[in-house]
């Protein structure tokens, strides 16, 4: 499946999940500063590309869990290197350059872009397919 | 009060689908409000079921059939509502048959797909009026820590009473 393709269909999920329109969703956009995304609209978006790819997604491969609880990870309200390396390690879909010039925790939701999203889906498709 | 807005379970399905049915009646209370008349305008009252509450009888339809599916263990929280649309309005006399299906299940939660349907009283056809799509959370598994109060739940004692009155074991 071409990008484009994966794109478009990311699209379909978002416009559905979120109630947004076309145009709003651009590959930089932010699901969450920029497309209105909260908490529980993770688990519907997880759904949704779950339906429209026909994978399954576990739990914490898209969106990370335990990583912000954890203090190691976040002292004084920021991600620490060592969290941002393991957030890395664990989203490798996730382009971190811009949150890591000012790793507030409040704002590390932003990281996820319509971008991140495709990154994620086209991973898992090349995945599949060389197995 | 109880909130209660489905009066009998018909069909279960377990992990897999519910039937319900509400009968709408003018003694309900809130018909009074919704709508009154006013008779300096020369309106006459308009009873009808508001809408908020069919789907919270969808939700509540919906919630047993994913908590069943755990045998009640995890805590459901109704979580979206995906899509809620409606063709025409349930005045009393009506009875309204909600069917909730599983669409996906999974330690995370759920999402159903819903229909509403009004079976009319004289010829006891149904109609699709409407159709109600949601998510559900297993808050346990999303929000660990997070403490939310008791009303916040789908289950209560009511949908037990409800339950075995149906002739379904409620197995909690």
């Amino acid at each position: 499946m071409k990008r484009e393709e994966v794109f478009e269909k990311i699209l379909e999920v978002l416009v559905d999940a979120l109630g947004v329109d076309d145009d709003e969703v651009t590959p930089d956009a932010s699901l969450t500063a920029d497309l209105g995304a909260e908490s529980i609209d993770f688990l519907d978006i997880v759904f949704k590309l779950e339906q429209a790819f026909g994978f399954k997604i576990e739990q914490g491969e898209l969106f990370p869990e335990n990583v912000t609880q954890d203090p190691d990870f976040v002292q004084d309200g920021r991600v620490t290197p060592h969290g941002l390396k393991t957030l890395r390690a664990r989203l490798p879909h996730v382009d971190f350059s811009k949150f890591e010039q000012d790793p507030e925790i409040t704002k590390v939701a932003e990281v996820f872009t319509v971008d991140s999203l495709v990154n994620f889906v086209e991973e898992k498709l090349g995945a599949q397919s060389a197995a | 009060m109880r909130w209660i807005w489905i009066d009998r379970i018909l069909e279960l399905q377990p992990r897999e689908r519910l039937v319900a049915i509400k009968h709408v009646s003018l003694v309900e209370e809130h018909l009074d409000e919704h709508f009154p008349g006013d008779d300096a305008l020369g309106l006459d009252p308009c009873p009808i079921m508001p809408a908020p509450l069919i789907i919270e009888g969808m939700a509540q339809t919906a919630g047993i059939l994913v908590g069943h599916a755990s045998q009640f263990r995890e805590k459901v929280i109704l979580a979206k509502i995906s899509r809620a649309e409606f063709s025409r309005e349930a005045v009393p006399g009506d009875t309204l048959r909600y069917t909730a299906t599983i669409r996906r299940l999974d330690e995370a939660g759920a999402v159903t797909a819903g229909e509403v349907e009004i079976i009319a009283p004289d010829t006891l056809s149904p109609t699709t009026i409407g159709r109600i799509d949601l998510m559900f959370s297993h808050i346990d598994k999303n929000l660990a820590g997070v403490e939310f109060p008791e009303h916040n739940f789908v289950f209560s004692e009511s949908f037990r009473t409800l339950l075995r009155s149906s002739g379904f074991d409620p197995g909690f």
